[in-house]
């Protein structure tokens, strides 16, 4: 039985160190990245089959983070389920880090390089694909930004994903509405994203991105398909859970300071009590 | 009656075949491209190792580097003026930069489409493959080169690109020949001028070679099938002897085999050279024979080049 309050507090102990890392390393995109963290949560901590002590398990689940800017809380997702060490992750933003500013292979949980849009769910085609082929169980999840969708390139996976039936591979949209620019349907609108990937053979589901319920219950719909791919539609809000950030375009890549950042983290441990009292 | 001789790409699909029917994991992705690169024999015989996308290049590679990092043996085929443009971040980021298992075959490269156009000349694509970190660049020269290096890439895991033509070319190696990929194989000894060329261009320069002879110059023709990693000894070595290099190549004067050349050359032990492929220009309406021999990158053209460099015209 999974615990939803662990989750929970698993989820703020990542915002933290988002927080923390963005201002250690003085950059970073810590809007997108903050609306992705209960998504990223759910997965690594109860979803995915993993394992922090041996990261390239043989039938393990694969994740394939394709919107890579966010990955200040993709790193701290990994540090908190024990892929990476506090130590390492204090080097963020340090001169030869072994933490670049988009995730890469070198670093242990990460199965593929990203940071250039509309690649992932291409590479989570091929890795599902491969499953499919030889018969191999595990899953594959692609969590892109909703920005991203921009990009062709993804439309060509989606048709192939449609095409191959694969049923093993669940995209996640972090829908927060917002691209460096400004809101996405301003900028250049990408709606009707459930019509795009339902014509591509797809199934498509809407959830609260925050709610940790309804994320597992999305997830645990995905792996029942025995025909579809199912792409999660995940409502979020950009810069998630430090409300002066929260649902603006100029904390895309901002970094808070020194004020900020007590403000930030004085909300977040108080999110953390609330929790806990709950 | 001697054997018919088969384009490269015929060579790569028949020697791929033989060596996916002994290793499952062996996977070839293409984009509507069976018919050119000419795969519908391995289409048919292991389906289950065959990954059809559709007119898709982008997703083809994404699809590729997939399929590597689930332990798959991929090789990704279809025209090089795409696969070298269309989908060339995928190339970089998936492929290169990620360092999966995929190989990039572009088939009918350089100007094999003849008066197709621009659009499906691939001039530009060694130019951009060798910067990537990791990525290793071939030019077979023939069919019987195609298929050892088949055999050498499907034991191999790095990033690797590919390009071979469409049309039969004439043999320059016998079934029995062997290669050490990673190093430039010198087809004559000469001392005048040493004639760099790679792929299609090293039968033109061997033509040349034989007219260069009668004109009492003495040619060393070193066929260069690995771009990258490249033989900077050989060429260092070859310009020690003869003191003038010329590189022939299929592709634009910048950035290629010649630039490559050069860039070992400039740094190490300068002496004269030039630079022969494909001005900065869009390519004439012809045949490939006939853009070969328009831009002097057949025999008779190689060796007024070698007149001119060193001087005896």
């Amino acid at each position: 039985m999974v615990d939803i309050k662990e989750l929970e507090r698993k989820a703020v102990e990542v915002r933290i160190r988002t927080v923390e890392i963005v201002r250690n390393a003085s950059g970073g995109h810590i809007g997108g990245s903050l609306s992705a963290v209960d998504i990223l949560v759910a997965l690594h901590f109860a979803i995915m089959n993993i394992s922090p002590e041996n990261p390239e398990m043989e039938g393990r689940d694969r994740f394939i983070m394709s919107k890579g800017h966010s990955v200040e809380s993709y790193y701290s997702t990994l540090e908190k389920s024990g892929f990476i060490s506090p130590g390492l992750l204090d080097t963020y933003g340090n001169y030869k880090s072994l933490l670049a500013g988009h995730p890469t292979r070198k670093v242990p949980g990460i199965e593929f390089n990203s940071g250039a849009l509309g690649h992932g769910l291409s590479v989570g085609v091929g890795l599902a694909l491969s499953g499919k082929r030889s018969a191999e169980g595990y899953r594959t999840y692609v969590l892109m930004g909703d920005g991203e969708q921009g990009e062709g390139s993804i439309m060509e996976a989606a048709a192939a994903a449609g095409h191959y039936k694969l049923n093993n591979l669940a995209a996640i949209v972090d829908r927060n509405q917002l691209q460096i620019s400004g809101r996405t349907e301003e900028v250049c609108a990408i709606d009707d994203l459930e019509g795009k990937y339902r014509a591509c053979g797809w199934d498509v589901i809407h959830c609260d991105g925050h709610d940790m319920a309804g994320l597992l219950k999305s997830f645990r719909y995905a792996e029942a398909q025995t025909e579809k791919p199912t792409l999660v539609i995940a409502r979020t809000v950009k810069g998630k859970g430090v409300s002066f950030m929260e649902d603006r375009a100029n904390w895309h890549h901002k970094v808070p300071t020194t004020e900020q950042v007590k403000e930030a983290m004085d909300e977040l441990n108080k999110r953390m009590e609330e929790i806990g009292n709950g | 009656m001697g054997e018919k001789i088969i384009p490269c790409r015929k060579a790569f699909t028949e020697t791929l075949l033989r060596e996916a029917q002994r290793n499952p994991d062996i996977f070839v992705v293409t984009s509507d491209a069976r018919g050119s690169v000419t795969l519908e024999d391995f289409a048919n015989t292991l389906p289950n190792q065959f990954v059809e996308v559709g007119i898709a290049e982008q997703n083809a590679v994404g699809v590729g580097a997939g399929l590597a990092l689930a332990g798959k043996n991929v090789f990704v085929c279809g025209p090089a003026c795409f696969y070298s443009a269309r989908s060339l971040e995928q190339v970089k980021v998936d492929v290169a930069y990620s360092k999966t298992s995929v190989k990039i075959v572009g088939v009918s490269g350089g100007v094999s489409y003849g008066a197709l156009g621009d659009t499906h000349h691939s001039l530009h694509d060694i130019a951009v493959m060798r910067t990537f970190p990791g990525m290793n660049v071939y030019l077979p020269a023939d069919r019987f080169q195609t298929e050892r290096l088949v055999e050498y890439l499907v034991l191999s895991d790095k990033p690797a690109y590919v390009r071979m033509g469409r049309n039969t070319v004439p043999d320059v190696y016998t079934a029995n020949d062997q290669f050490t990929f990673g190093k430039g194989n010198v087809l004559t000894e000469g001392q005048d001028v040493a004639i760099i060329a790679s792929g299609e261009t090293v039968y033109h320069a061997l033509q040349a070679e034989k007219e260069l002879q009668a004109k009492g110059i003495k040619a060393m023709v070193i066929d260069m099938h690995t771009l990258k990693p490249l033989d900077e000894k050989l060429i260092i070595s070859a310009a020690k002897k003869t003191g003038h290099v010329l590189t022939v190549e299929e592709h634009s004067i910048f950035g290629g085999l010649g630039g490559a050349v050069a860039e070992v050359i400039a740094q190490n032990y300068p002496v004269k050279m030039k630079i022969l492929g494909i001005p900065d220009e869009n390519v004439i309406n012809a045949k490939p024979l006939e853009i070969f021999e328009y831009y002097g990158l057949t025999g008779s053209g190689i060796c007024r080049s070698v007149l001119e460099l060193v001087k005896r015209l």
